[in-house]
C-alpha cells in the first residue's frame, strides 16, 4: 500500500500534496483504542506509578545476581538440554516419514490428507499448553517436557520438510532413473541432494527453538530450569532469580553460536 | 506418403548387437485417443538417427518409451535380445543401464558438483551405501576424468551443476551418458534449450562420440536443417505415425508438408 | 577435491577435503554424544513411560463432551481480553522496537558501541521467554492484563527490532545517497529515504508477531498475567477437563481465525 500519495500539480506550477486520509483515520483509530484499553485494563497512573516503583525496588533486588547455589542451576540447565536435544531428535525422527507422507507429489490424497492433518494438530497449541496437558497426563518431571517439545517439533519440521519435497524438481530424478539407478539411489541422489540444505536449515532452526522452550515448560512442572525459576520466584529470591535468567541468556547465545558453525559445516 | 523403409530390421537379436526393433508401438494417454498408433520402425546398431515432426506428435512419447520413462500401451521394443515394453523391477534397471539419454532441459542434479553428475552415470551399478558415500571405484573415476576431458568440461570438475551456461550443462549430460558405456544413445530435444551455435557444437560433440564407440543414436529435434545436416537417416513423424523415413537427402517439400502440414513452409 | 595424478597413476576425487571431512566427522559425533549422553542420563521413571499411552487416553477420555456452557460464561471475555493484550503488546512492542531497530541497522547508525547495544537488548529481550517476563511483570504491577500486555510487548521487541534492522540493512543505498548529497536532515533521510522502502516490510513483520503474539498471549494467564491461559489455569487445577477441552477448542477456533484475518490482510496490503 503506497501511504505516501502524491499530490496534484495545479496549472500555475504549485504542488499541492493529498491528504493521506488512509492514514490519518489509521492514527484516529488507534488513539481511539488505546483509550479504550487504558479503561478495559483498569489502569491509572497511580497504579502505574506504584508499579514503578515496585519496579524499582525489584530490580535492586534482582542486582547483583547470586550465583551461589550453582549447583542447581546447572542441574536445572542440564536437564533443559537434555530435554531440548532429545526432543529435536525424537522430533526429526519422526518427521523424516511423517514430511514424505504428507508430500502431495509422491503420496496419494486420503495419505496426504491423515498425515497433514497429524501436523497441524502438532501445531495448533503453545507448546506450554501441550506440556501441561503431558504433565497432567504422564506426571511430573522431563518425560512430559521431552514429550510436549517433541510435539512442537514434529509440527514445524514435518511440515516444511513435506513443503520442501513437493518443492522438488522432477526432471533430475527422471534422469537418475534413466540411467538405471535403484530406488535408494534414487532417493539419495535424485531427491536428496535438493532437500538437504534446507533441512539442515529446519533443524538447527527447531534445535534453537527447542532450547528456548526448554527453558520454559519447567515452569509448568515439564522439567528443566523453569522449575528451579519458578520456585526461585515463588521464595522472592530474585538475585538468583537473575543468576538463573543471565545463565538462559548465555545458553542460548552459545546454541546461536554452534548453529551458525553446523551452517558453516553443512554448508 | 509413406516411404517405405530401407532398413528392415534384421531378425537376429543378441547381446552384442545394438540394433533396436520397435513393433506395433503404441500409446494412449486417455483411452481412444493414440498418442503413437502402431508405429514400427527398426534401427540399425550404427548410426544416426533424427526424428522430425511437430509438437505434441508423438517424438518425445517414442524415445522415452523405448528406455520406459513412459510404458506403452502396447506392442514390443526389441533390444539386445530383451523386449524391453516387457521388462520390470530389476530387469529393467539393469536393461536401463545400457541406453543413456540425453535431455532437453539437462536434468542435472543442480546442487550436486560436475563430477558427481558424471559419476551418477555408474548408479545402477553402486549398492546405495557407496552411492551416500559417494565412493566410486578408482576406474569410474579415472573414466569420468576421461570423459570429462572429452566433452571439454574437465577444468569445471568441482563446480556445482547450477554454476554453469546451458552448453556446459549438457556437454556434463553428455558425459553422465556415456559414463553409462551405453549401447544406445537417446536425446530428447537435447538442443531446444541452446542457442544455435551451442547447438552444433553438442550436436557434434553427440554424433562424434557416437560414432567412436560405434553405437546408434536416436534423437528427437525439431530444427530440420540441423537434422540433415548431423543425421543418417530422418524419421518424420505426423498425428503419431511416421510418415518419412529415409536418408536426409530426400527429404524435399513434399515431405515436409506432409510432416508439419500447411503452405510454404520452407520459403 | 582433485588429486593430480602422474601418467602412470590414476586420478582421484573425493567429495570433501580431508580438512572438510574431519570436521563433518567431528560434528557427527558431537551430536551423537549429545543425544546418547542425554538419552542415558535423563531422569525418566520407566513406569511413567510405558504408563503414558494409557493415561492420555484416560485424559482425552475424560475431556469430552467439551462443556460449552463454560464458554458464555468465562471463555468469552478472557479471549476477547487476551485478543487485546495481544493487540496492545504488539502496538508497544513496535514502538519500542523501532529506535532500538535504528540502532542496531549498521548502515543507519555506523557507531559501533550503539549497534553492540542494541543487538545485546534485542537478544536479551528474544531470550527471555513471554512467560517469565509474564512473571517478572506479574511481580512488579500485579495480576491483570497490564502484566500480560507488558510481557508480550517485551517479549516481542527482539523479534521485531532485530527483522526491522534487517530491513533497514537491506535498503536501496543510492536512494540514501541521494538524499544526503541534497544535504537532507537526518531526520528527514529517515523519513523520505528508508521509512518508503521498509514499510511493507515493515507491516508484515507487524502482522506476524502479532499472530505469533496471540498464541503466546494465550498462556500468559497461566502465571497470573490475564487472559485465556486463567480459565485454563483454573479448570486445570479443579480437573474439570470437560472445561478444559472447551478452552482448549475455543483456542484453536480464535488460532485458525486470527490466520484466516492475517492471511487477507496480507492479500491486500503486501
Amino acid at each position: 500500500m503506497d501511504v505516501m500519495r502524491t499530490g496534484t500539480l495545479s496549472t500555475s506550477g504549485t504542488y499541492t500534496p493529498q491528504r493521506n486520509w488512509y492514514a490519518l483515520v489509521g492514527w484516529l483509530f488507534l488513539l481511539v483504542y488505546l483509550a479504550y484499553i487504558t479503561s478495559l485494563f483498569d489502569l491509572d497512573f497511580d497504579r502505574f506509578i506504584s508499579g514503578l516503583d515496585n519496579g524499582s525496588k525489584f530490580l535492586g533486588r534482582m542486582f547483583p545476581p547470586n550465583f551461589t547455589r550453582y549447583e542447581l542451576l546447572m542441574e536445572g540447565l542440564f536437564e533443559s538440554l537434555q530435554i531440548g536435544v532429545i526432543a529435536t531428535f525424537l522430533g526429526v525422527l519422526i518427521s523424516l516419514p511423517m514430511g514424505f507422507l504428507a508430500a502431495r507429489n509422491l503420496m496419494p490424497p486420503w495419505v496426504t490428507w491423515c498425515a497433514r492433518g497429524v501436523i497441524v494438530l502438532c501445531r495448533s497449541f503453545h507448546p506450554v499448553i501441550v506440556a501441561i496437558l503431558f504433565v497432567k497426563a504422564v506426571g511430573f518431571g522431563a518425560l512430559a517436557g521431552v514429550m510436549a517439545l517433541t510435539v512442537a517439533s514434529v509440527g514445524f519440521i514435518a511440515k516444511l520438510f513435506a513443503e520442501s519435497i513437493e518443492e522438488i524438481s522432477l526432471k533430475q530424478i527422471e534422469a537418475v532413473r534413466a540411467t538405471g539407478a535403484s530406488f535408494p539411489n534414487v532417493i539419495l541422489i535424485g531427491v536428496f541432494p535438493q532437500v538437504m540444505g534446507r533441512f539442515t536449515g529446519f533443524i538447527s532452526y527447531q534445535l534453537d527453538s527447542n532450547l528456548r522452550n526448554s527453558t520454559m515448560v519447567g515452569l509448568v512442572g515439564a522439567g528443566g530450569i523453569g522449575g528451579t525459576l519458578f520456585a526461585a520466584f515463588q521464595r522472592f529470591d530474585y538475585d538468583f532469580v537473575s543468576a538463573i535468567l543471565i545463565s538462559i541468556i548465555a545458553v542460548i547465545l552459545a546454541g546461536e553460536g554452534v548453529n551458525n558453525i553446523m551452517r558453516r559445516i553443512y554448508r | 506418403m509413406t516411404e517405405p523403409s530401407k532398413y528392415q530390421g534384421s531378425e537376429i537379436q543378441s547381446v552384442t548387437d545394438h540394433s533396436l526393433d520397435i513393433r506395433n508401438l503404441t500409446k494412449e494417454y486417455t483411452r481412444g485417443v493414440p498418442v503413437l498408433q502402431s508405429v514400427s520402425v527398426s534401427i540399425e546398431a550404427n548410426g544416426i538417427t533424427a526424428i522430425i515432426g511437430p509438437s505434441g506428435t508423438g517424438k518425445s512419447t517414442l524415445i522415452r518409451c523405448i528406455n520406459r520413462l513412459i510404458d506403452p500401451t502396447e506392442g514390443d521394443i526389441l533390444f539386445r535380445g530383451k523386449n524391453l515394453a516387457k521388462l520390470y523391477g530389476r530387469e529393467l534397471r539393469f536393461a536401463r543401464r545400457h541406453i543413456g539419454m540425453v535431455f532437453q532441459e539437462y536434468n542435472l542434479v543442480e546442487r550436486l558438483s560436475v563430477m558427481e553428475n558424471v559419476l551418477s552415470g555408474r548408479l545402477g551399478y553402486v549398492s546405495a551405501w557407496r552411492a551416500w558415500m559417494r565412493k566410486f571405484s578408482a576406474g569410474d573415476i579415472e573414466r569420468a576424468f576421461s570423459i570429462l576431458e572429452q566433452v571439454g568440461m574437465a577444468d569445471f570438475a568441482n563446480q556445482r551443476a547450477d554454476a554453469l551456461s546451458g552448453g556446459q550443462r549438457q556437454r556434463v549430460s553428455i558425459a553422465r551418458a556415456l559414463m553409462q558405456s551405453p549401447a544406445l544413445l537417446l536425446a530428447d530435444e537435447p538442443t531446444s534449450s541452446l542457442d544455435p551455435r551451442t547447438s552444433v557444437e553438442i550436436l557434434e560433440l553427440m554424433t562424434n562420440q557416437a560414432k567412436n564407440l560405434e553405437i546408434p543414436v536416436m534423437i528427437n529435434i525439431h530444427d530440420v536443417s540441423l537434422a540433415q545436416r548431423f543425421a543418417d537417416r530422418v524419421l518424420g513423424m505426423a498425428n503419431g505415425k511416421i510418415v518419412f523415413d529415409g536418408s536426409p537427402s530426400e527429404l524435399n517439400e513434399e515431405h515436409l508438408k506432409t510432416i508439419y502440414g500447411g503452405q510454404g513452409w520452407m520459403s | 577435491m582433485i588429486i593430480p595424478g602422474s601418467s602412470l597413476e590414476e586420478r582421484q576425487w573425493t567429495r570433501f577435503t580431508p580438512l572438510e571431512r574431519i570436521f563433518r566427522y567431528a560434528f557427527y559425533v558431537v551430536i551423537c554424544s549429545a543425544i546418547v549422553v542425554s538419552l542415558r542420563t535423563i531422569e525418566v521413571i520407566p513406569e511413567f513411560l510405558f504408563d503414558a499411552p494409557a493415561q492420555m487416553v484416560d485424559m482425552l477420555d475424560r475431556m469430552w463432551p467439551p462443556d460449552a456452557s463454560y464458554y458464555p460464561e468465562t471463555i468469552h471475555d478472557a479471549l476477547v481480553e487476551t485478543i487485546h493484550i495481544a493487540t496492545v503488546g504488539t502496538i508497544l512492542a513496535v514502538v519500542l522496537a523501532i529506535p532500538i531497530g535504528v540502532m542496531v541497522a549498521e548502515n543507519v547508525t555506523p557507531y559501533k558501541p550503539l549497534n553492540w547495544l542494541a543487538r545485546f537488548l534485542l537478544v536479551s529481550s528474544r531470550s527471555i521467554n513471554s512467560l517469565v517476563w509474564a512473571l517478572l511483570f506479574v511481580a512488579v504491577f500485579g495480576p491483570g492484563p497490564l502484566a500480560g500486555s507488558l510481557a508480550i510487548a517485551f517479549r516481542s521487541i527482539g523479534f521485531v527490532g532485530k527483522l526491522f534492522g534487517e530491513a533497514l540493512e537491506e535498503a536501496n543505498h543510492s536512494t540514501i545517497e541521494a538524499l544526503q548529497a541534497t544535504g537532507a536532515s537526518k531526520f528527514s533521510i529517515m523519513y523520505m529515504g528508508y521509512w518508503p522502502q521498509v514499510l511493507p516490510t515493515f507491516w508484515s513483520i507487524l502482522l506476524f508477531r502479532w499472530d505469533i503474539n496471540i498464541r503466546e498471549s494465550a498462556v500468559l494467564g497461566l502465571v497470573g498475567a490475564g487472559g485465556i491461559g486463567v480459565a485454563l489455569s483454573t479448570a486445570l487445577e479443579l480437573f474439570y477437563w470437560d472445561r478444559v477441552c472447551m478452552v482448549l477448542i475455543s483456542m484453536l477456533v480464535v488460532v485458525a481465525a486470527v490466520e484466516l484475518v492475517v492471511t487477507q490482510i496480507r492479500k491486500r496490503i503486501i
